[in-house]
């Protein structure tokens, strides 16, 4: 009995999803009385393994294979069952980014377990089975699952835990997996267009505009303002349609959803389709200089202003604030 | 070539979400039901591939008889026949299982889903199809190539994409720029009146997952102004939030 947490290796770090997963899975673990085993595929530094042990992995099992350097979802998913299945893994854990959204349902199918995606609360045993939370209708609506199936597949979404140090042993532990000629059919050739910037889906802070920018010229204070953050900056979908912006920078209903501890907003109305792809943002900042605009419903805080003034008013503050912190 | 483009049956996306009394389902009074967006994607790459290089398209639905209008909708951009799996899709398993079933005896080419139904928004049921059927599988898909026998794919990653080769036969799940939304034009719905649904009778297995309630998110607190010339006290407040 145990509890198998995917750490996702990336580029021989651990981000914040696998630590998130890790801290979450330390408390599904304790309710239950038992104890949390990461897996990871290829070596890394020292110090990475160390992370996964203070944020609660007892043990860390490594499959170390040349044909896995990079991400195959289906072998992954074959590996990931093979431990679980090994050790008696009573549930896997994984961060909801992309690659442990691809894994998750196969791994589901190999166990012959229930999958619950994109969970935001603790699961917990009720009755004969477990039940969780998770947003469902597009952040709409929250749905309560249940299953009564003894093994369990879970997606945590990404901002949604607090990071928890759970010091435990990490103990490493090579594991044996020869992945299958079926598992390896996928074959990728390489990454287009990665950009070194912020991550959109794991940012802490993202600085959005839309179609009140009036052009693309005019991007540039949205640019300072998300380097003075750290935060990553996106768009709405009408500014990504007419190519003000790069289409990957699009968050909404048809394009990213994200869920980043502050949301700024700038020229951005608020249609449901946008708000579908925000709203589970923990503080929502509208900057819009019609005051009836719906967003400002769904805001936490708000300006009714030009974008034009008060985004250089809002950089000039920051930049004295941080002159004087 | 054989596609098939699986196909989820979904609330439009200005619905107001409302539920019924019990709180267990949608309220379905006065809602539009529309084809998943991310399902269009798929529709429309595969009417792009059927006039480029030739392909026999399949749609199917899991779901009661009050999904055939979607379904004609689907057919309407492409598709030379439908099927319908006549039953309720509440699990992701047993729904992927109902697609598998039907699925494993066809020889399909190509199964395309959306990345994620906007009812359950779980990214579920391609990833299972593909593991029943012993397939390959690309999920967020933005592109796919077919040269033959091999096809050439990016998905989405953090901050950029992937590109992937792989022989046929593949699950893809579409993400936004796998193709130009299309819309049905008139011939399409016409010809759509007529083309075949066949109904299949369920294969008999549990459902995984219940779902014990839906509620509306919390409320926000509403929303605190600040005046335009008082940017300090944003700038306070953002640095209580953590972002400084």
């Amino acid at each position: 009995m145990a509890i198998l947490v995917f750490a996702e290796n990336v580029k021989g770090v651990y981000k914040k999803p696998t630590l998130e997963a890790l801290s979450y899975a330390s408390a599904v673990a304790k309710n239950l009385g038992t104890e949390v085993h990461a897996l990871t595929f290829g070596t890394v530094a020292n110090e990475q393994y160390q992370n996964l042990a203070s944020y609660g992995a007892s043990k860390i099992y490594v499959i170390n294979h040349s044909a896995l350097t990079q991400f195959i979802g289906p072998a992954y998913a074959s590996g990931i069952a093979a431990v679980a299945q090994q050790t008696q893994a009573q549930m896997v854990i994984m961060p909801q980014t992309y690659n442990g959204r691809a894994v998750a349902p196969r791994v589901a199918v190999k166990l012959d377990a229930a999958m619950f995606s994109g969970v935001t609360t603790l699961v917990t045993k009720t009755g004969n089975g477990y039940e969780v939370q998770r947003s469902a209708y597009s952040l709409k609506a929250i749905e309560t699952v249940f299953s009564n199936r003894d093994k369990l597949v879970i997606t945590l979404k990404v901002n949604a835990y607090k990071l928890e140090k759970n010091p435990a042993a990490g103990a490493v532990e090579n594991f044996a997996f020869e992945p299958s000629a079926k598992d390896l059919a996928l074959k990728p050739q390489k990454v287009i267009s990665a950009s070194s910037k912020i991550s959109l889906t794991e940012a802490d802070v993202v600085v959005s505009a839309g179609r009140g920018l009036k052009g693309p010229e005019n991007w540039g204070m949205i640019e300072e303002l998300a380097d003075l953050l750290g935060a990553a900056t996106a768009c709405s979908k009408p500014v990504a349609d007419v190519e003000w912006r790069p289409h990957h920078e699009h968050v909404g209903q048809t394009g990213i959803q994200i869920s980043p501890n502050i949301y700024i907003a700038i020229g951005i109305s608020g249609a449901i389709q946008h708000l579908a792809g925000v709203s589970s943002s923990k503080t929502i900042v509208v900057i819009n200089s019609d005051a009836e605009a719906p967003f400002f419903k769904a805001a936490d805080v708000g300006v009714v202003g030009d974008a034009f003034q008060v985004v250089p008013a809002l950089i000039d503050s920051i930049k004295k604030y941080k002159a004087s912190h | 070539m054989k596609i098939l483009v699986c196909i989820s049956h979904v609330p439009d996306t200005t619905t107001k979400i409302q539920f019924d009394a019990e709180g267990k389902a949608l309220n379905k009074s006065g809602v539009t039901f529309i084809v998943g967006p991310y399902d269009e994607f798929a529709l429309s790459r595969a009417a792009e591939l059927k006039e480029k290089q030739g392909a026999n398209v399949t749609i199917l639905c899991v779901g009661k008889a009050e999904v055939d209008p979607t379904i004609r909708k689907a057919i309407a951009i492409v598709g030379d026949q439908a099927v319908r799996i006549d039953a309720e899709p509440l699990d992701a398993f047993f729904v992927a299982k109902q697609i598998a079933e039907y699925a494993k005896t066809q020889n399909f080419d190509l199964i395309m889903f959306g990345k994620e139904s906007i009812d359950f928004n779980g990214s579920q049921v391609s990833g299972m199809v593909a593991e029943l059927l012993d397939l390959p599988d690309i999920s967020f898909a933005t592109s796919i190539e077919i040269n033959g026998k091999t096809a050439t794919l990016t998905r989405e990653i953090d901050g950029g994409k992937e590109e992937i080769v792989c022989d046929l036969p593949l699950v893809l799940s579409a993400q936004k720029g796998l193709a130009e939304w299309r819309i049905a034009n008139v011939k399409g719905i016409m010809a759509a009146r007529t083309k075949p649904i066949q109904v299949v009778q369920p294969v008999n297995i549990p459902y995984y997952t219940q779902t014990v309630k839906l509620a509306q998110p919390p409320a926000k607190q509403g929303c605190v102004y600040v005046k335009p010339d008082e940017m300090d006290k944003l700038v306070q407040i953002l640095a209580e939030k953590g972002a400084l």
